[in-house]
Order: structure tokens, then sequence, then C-alpha cells
């Protein structure tokens, strides 16, 4: 089977993530409930006009992509394939409020052109003038994940040697207002060190782009490959979970003894916690486990920030302290595991092999 | 990966009929779908005629055996893909590892265009009940759970080629091993969220649309859900498909968010790819299932487009939009099932309302029906905003 490489990667978060340099080497600490990101200067790769007219989702997309791509020193992918929930809720809010106040009259067609979900895929596209493959994957919490199972088959069938893929959302006044009534979050603020062991229900909100250049070929900064990707979709119980992972672990050639370092989603929400404990109890009590979603907040995207994380892991061959939450990471770091679940229905893992 | 995808079945739900059958009889009677609003609430009910589904959502909830207070999204995606499942002859869905890839643009719209009016007046307001299903995947697992579908459950939004994108995804799920069978296509409702953006881009014609007619003004919209059943080789020897997917592409057009390029590059892309892909020379398609939106520069970019690749042996063509309207995600799922059956059949389709000819080009479409015509290959195209282009062929065995 073909090793596909992660060539290049760029995020965009509530850390400052697009700036370079040792990993989280300036850690930014919330004590808030929701989390936006720390904006890069988009005039880097947006033309000033543009960057009026755009969405917050638009842009990081955008400035994620791009540093993706300048990372692997590529100009142009073959395929561009962007995963987002919610896609563009900005320009949708905008839409939809100003149809219900105008009582469906004088309206313009701008929020509306940039509320369709392949709004940062086109973009991305135009911006670089791609006329490659462009897809965009819509489905919650396997938004990301299908994007990246698309590029994998894309590369393995040899349809394209580049290719770009990524995933993002964006938070919003509206999504944030009615989020918290379904009662995702916390009621009161939380520290982001303190949000993993916070005794109460409900997570913290965030949002942010991560991208990644894949290749069949490694690049001169490839430090890892994309080994394995996979989903399960509303298991029954946690055994199901468990299951899953053994035959995922099988299914790459290795045990739960080769993987140096657990990456799990835990996002402080003790109901939802629950199954990384039953999970790590079952097949890795004596491991090492990192998490991330303290430091970008929970949404359905957020394992583009864990992959991100753990690229940069293997490059560093350290964990940073804040984000790791048991045990000590082993001096040679190979393999990580990357488990993600999003609301208990979408789970998801994702395996990194280190590349010398 | 030699394996070949097979197209075991499908099924069709639009504003010409509540399935395959009733809509293949209105092109045959030539019955167009396209009227005034009966359904959907808008001040624009009397402007702009529409392609509904003629089923309100109490009947259609029926139908789908789901509440009727769930998206008419949804209702309309469940009809169609239990549709197509059962007419694929594959039986008992547990006994094989399916996946579920549905396109479709707004999701959940029609409910959270209601909630919004409340919402608004104060945000502590509006039914949650009634934005639950917002995000377009939300769409998707109501259908899927419905059918008991779990091992794979995926939504593609690229305005108005998702459907066709999840024919390409859905084939290579199968190639890759990841699942058996997969049943692809999309689906919309009609929303006031939908219809007033597409007003603001002045593209809707205030008549029954005429695609690739000089005279054209604009798009109808339409509303429904087509869904094919994908299968791999082995278990095609166990059934009677109705034709191959045989090649497909997918190009981006990289000119303008919602305009297409004068000269329609990722139409041409998408088309040459699909051919490339297949194996197959211009000459051999048979029929063409056109984009065919009726709007002044998808049909001069999408004709020029095949004027470069097929001039001078033009293929029989056609816009089934011109009777369903545009679905949206649902058109590309929607006219996959027809060309699927066009190959099966020899069908082709007339396209409604074409008097004059257009002016930059040396083809016609068809405009009356006929069947049994000998059509070993079919193209069926679907572009959309962002400069999504995508283009399927369907082959006979």
């Amino acid at each position: 089977m073909l090793t596909i490489y992660i060539n290049g990667t760029g995020c965009i978060s509530a850390q400052e993530t697009a700036t370079g340099g040792p990993l989280l080497a300036n850690l930014r600490e919330y004590d808030q409930v929701k989390l936006a990101t720390v904006d890069p200067d988009y005039k880097q790769w947006i033309d000033v006009k543009q960057i009026r007219r755009m969405s917050r989702v638009v842009k990081m997309g955008v400035g994620a992509a791009n540093l993706s791509l300048q990372a692997a020193g590529i100009t142009m992918p073959g395929a561009i394939i962007t995963g987002t929930a919610y896609g563009c809720l900005d320009d949708t809010g905008v839409f939809l409020t100003k149809m219900v106040n105008q009582q469906e009259e004088m309206l313009t067609p701008t929020a509306f052109i940039q509320s369709t979900h392949n709004t940062v895929g086109g973009q991305i596209a135009l911006l670089l003038g791609c006329n490659g493959y462009n897809n965009t994957f819509v489905h919650r919490g396997f938004s990301f994940e299908n994007s990246l199972l698309d590029a994998t088959m894309m590369l393995r069938e040899g349809s394209a040697q580049h290719i770009l893929a990524g995933g993002l959302d964006e938070l919003t006044q509206h999504s944030y207002q009615i989020l918290s009534r379904f009662g995702l979050y916390k009621k009161e603020p939380v520290k982001t060190l303190e949000l993993l062991k916070s005794p109460t229900r409900g997570t913290i909100a965030g949002e942010g782009a991560a991208f990644f250049t894949l290749g069949t070929t490694p690049g001169e900064n490839t430090v890892a490959a994309l080994t394995g990707i996979s989903t399960l979709y509303k298991p029954m119980w946690e055994g199901e979970v468990i299951g899953h992972i053994m035959k995922f672990l099988e299914d790459n050639a290795c045990t739960p003894n080769d993987i140096d370092l657990l990456v799990t989603g835990r996002n402080g929400d003790i109901d939802q916690d629950d199954i990384y404990e039953e999970v790590v109890e079952a097949l890795f009590p004596e491991h090492p486990e990192a998490s991330f979603k303290h430091l970008c907040g929970e949404y359905p995207t957020a394992a583009g920030f864990g992959m991100w994380l753990a690229n940069g892991i293997l490059a560093d061959q350290a964990v940073p302290d804040a984000a790791m939450f048991y045990g000590k990471a082993p001096r040679n770091i190979k393999k990580i595991l990357l488990y993600n679940h999003h609301q208990g229905t979408h789970h998801s893992l994702i395996l990194l092999s280190h590349v010398e | 990966m030699s394996e070949k995808v097979w197209i075991a079945g499908g099924g069709v739900i639009s504003g010409i009929g509540l399935n395959l059958r009733e809509c293949l009889g209105a092109f045959r009677e030539m019955k167009p779908g396209m009227g005034a609003m009966q359904y959907l609430s808008s001040v624009h009910r009397n402007t702009f005629p529409v392609a509904e589904v003629k089923a309100d959502n109490t009947t259609l909830a029926d139908m789908a055996g789901l509440p009727e207070n769930i998206s008419r999204t949804a209702l309309l995606s469940l009809i169609a893909a239990k549709e197509a499942w059962q007419s694929s002859g594959l039986d008992d869905i547990s006994r094989y590892r399916v996946g579920f890839v549905s396109g479709n643009t707004v999701g959940g719209m029609d409910k959270t265009e209601d909630f919004f009016a409340e919402y608004l007046a104060d945000n502590r307001k509006g039914r949650l009940q009634q934005v639950v299903h917002h995000e377009c995947g939300s769409v998707t697992e109501i259908v899927a759970d419905a059918m008991g579908i779990r091992h794979h459950v995926s939504t593609i939004s690229t305005a108005c080629s998702s459907g066709a994108n999840a024919l390409m995804y859905g084939y290579r799920l199968i190639r890759n091993n990841i699942v058996d069978v997969v049943i692809a296509g999309g689906t919309d409702s009609l929303t006031r969220f939908t219809l007033n953006g597409f007003n603001t881009l002045m593209i809707l014609d205030q008549q029954p649309c005429r695609p690739f007619d000089e005279t054209r003004t604009g798009l109808n919209l339409g509303e429904g859900a087509g869904y094919v059943v994908l299968v791999s080789d082995s278990l095609a020897a166990q059934l009677q498909p109705w034709c191959r997917l045989s090649g497909f592409a997918n190009a981006n057009d990289a000119y303008h968010q919602t305009a297409s390029s004068p000269d329609g590059t990722g139409n041409y892309l998408a088309m040459k790819g699909a051919l490339d892909m297949s194996g197959l020379q211009p000459q051999q398609i048979g029929y063409i299932n056109l984009h065919g939106t009726g709007t002044g520069n998808n049909d001069v970019s999408e004709g020029i487009a095949i004027n470069r690749i097929f001039a001078p042996h033009f293929p029989a063509m056609s816009s089934t939009k011109s009777f369903t309207g545009h679905t949206l995600g649902a058109s590309g799922g929607i006219e996959a099932v027809l060309s699927a059956v066009s190959v099966k059949e020899g069908i082709i389709y007339p396209n409604a309302r074409f008097e004059h000819q257009m002016k930059e080009l040396p083809f016609a479409p068809a405009t009356a029906w006929s069947e049994g015509n000998d059509l070993r290959h079919v193209m069926s195209n679907s572009f959309g905003f962002g400069g999504n282009c995508s283009s399927l062929v369907f082959s006979s065995f």
C-alpha cells in the first residue's frame, strides 16, 4: 500500500498556530466558555479589497490552506477537499436575518453567494487558479475525516500527486446562542488548563481551520505519514468502540503496544469524556496521553487541530506541557493514535507514523 | 483495483412524480412539473413558478414513515432512497456493508427559516426542535438511521453538483473495499432561503424555464431527491444491474464564485476527464443529460464546452430540468437515475419548450421522448456555484 505523507500543515485556531516556531510556544490561556481564532495577517494571502468581503470562515480556510501549501513547498495541488460541518454560518445568518426582517424584499446577493458550504473550497481554488478536483464534505463530526479519506483514496488510485485536504468551522453569535440552548457548553467560564478536570457537564465552544498537503512522496520537511483513518457512526456501546479500535490497529498492522502516544478529544464534559476513560482502561492503561480541545475548543472539525498537533509532536519529538494529559511521552515518538468523538455519535481514528 | 462499479437500481421523487415510474410517465406525456407554489410559503408565491413535489408534508411523512415535523428534505430523501433500495433486488439491508452518501445544499433550512422569525424577535424563543436538523449531515442521518445504515454515512455539499459528487465518492468507497453497496445521490426541498437567494442573483425565470433556447432568461427552482444503488462486481453478479458507472470527473472552473467561465473551462475538464476515465471517444456517447439550467450564462458555457469536445458528432441531448426545475443538491442524483435508466431502456428525454436555436451553438436539444434507442454510453452533467463541475458516464455492459 502506498504511503500517504503529510508534506505540509496549516492551522488557524484559538492558539498562535499560524506563526510557526516550537509547538504552542506562546500558550494562550483563556478563562471563558467560547474561544475565537487568533487571526494572522490575512493580507499575506488575500487582496485587501477581497478580505473585507470575506467572512471569517473563508479567511481562516484560505489562510490555513496557504500555510499548508507553503510548508509543503507546493504551489498547485491536484485536488482540494474541504470538510465543514456548519459551512458558512455567518453569511447564512446574515441572509436569513435580512430575509426575515425585510419580509423577503430588497435583498442583496453577497451573503447568499457566500453562504453555500463549498464557498471555502471554491475560494481556495479561485485564488490558486486550481482547476483540479474540488469537493466539500459536510457531515457533522465526520466532515474532516471524510476529506482525509477521499484524499487518501485519490492518492492511492493515482488521480492526483498532491492533495490539499482540511477541515474548518466557525462559531458565530447565532450558533453560539442556539447551541448553548441545547446545553452543549459550560454555564461558567473555565480556565484552559482546568477544563479537562472539570467535574460538570458541557464543554467550551471553539472554531478553527486545519489544512494538510498530502502526497505519495515525502517532501523536505515531511515528518509524518497518515497511516490510517477510520470512522465509527453511532456505536451501540463502549465495547463496539473498543472493538473498532482493535480492528483499526490490526488493519494497520499494529497493536496498542506500538502506539507511543495517544491523543484524545477530551472536552471537559464529564458525560462525553467517559468513553475516553473506558477506551484507555481497556486498551491503553499505561499509555501517555495528550489532549487538545482545552486549547482549541469543541467544534465538529476539531480533529483537524488534533491532527495538526500530532504532526507537530512528531516534528518536535516532544509533547508541550499544556497538551499532556497523562503520563510522560517517550523519548522516541513513532506512532500516534488520535481518537476523537463528537457528541458521542461520531467517533474517529487517525493514525500518524513518524517519518525519519 | 480493476473492479467495476455497477448501478443496481434507482429511485426518484420530483415535481413530476412521486416515484421513478411516475417521473418517466411525465416525460413521455410531456407534462413538466412547474407551476404556482402550493406548499412553500413565500411572498414571491405568484411571481416565480417552481417545480414542487405534489404532496404536503403530512403525505410525504406518511410515505416515508417519519414524523411530519421532520425537514421536508429528509422526507424526500428517505422516499427516494427506499425506492432505490427496493428496485435493486438486494433485499435485507442488514446483510451488507452499506454506505449512504447524500448531497444537499441547505440541510434542514426549511425548518430553520421558520425558527428564525421567532428567534430573531427573542433569542430565547423559537422551538429548538426546528433547528436540531439544520446541519446538512443531520438530514442524511435521519435517512441512514431509518434505513438501518451504519457502515458509512456522509454528506457532500458542492452546490448544484452535490448529488453527482456523491456517486463518485460512493464509487471510491466500493473500490477501496470500505463497503459493498452505496446508496448515492442527493436531496433538497424548496426553501425561502434558496428562492430568495436565487432571486437576488436575478436568474429566476418568471415563466417556465427554456433551457438551451435563445430566448431563455433563467431557471425555475424545483425540489426532490434521487439515488442510485452502487454495487461491487461480486454483488452485481447476483443481480440484474441497470448499467455501470464507467467514468466521472470533477473539475473546478476557478473563474468566479457563481458564474461559469465564458469558454466553460471547468465544464470541458469535467466532461473530458469523465470520457478519459471510461476510455471512450466522444462519438461513443449516445445521449447527454445536460446541466441545462436555463440561465444565459450556464447554457452558453456548457454548450461551448460540448461543442469543443463533441463537434462535429453531437449526441442527442436534453435538459430534464425543463420538467423537474433545478433541484440543486438533488439534481445530480435525480439526473444520475434518469441517465442510468436511459442506458438501460434507450430513453432520450425531451427538452420542453425549446423553440429558438441558440446562436452560439451548432446543435439543438431533443424535443421529443423516444425509447428503445441503442444507447451504450450516457453522460450526465452537473455544474455549480463555487466553480464545481462534475460529469458522470454510465455504460451498458
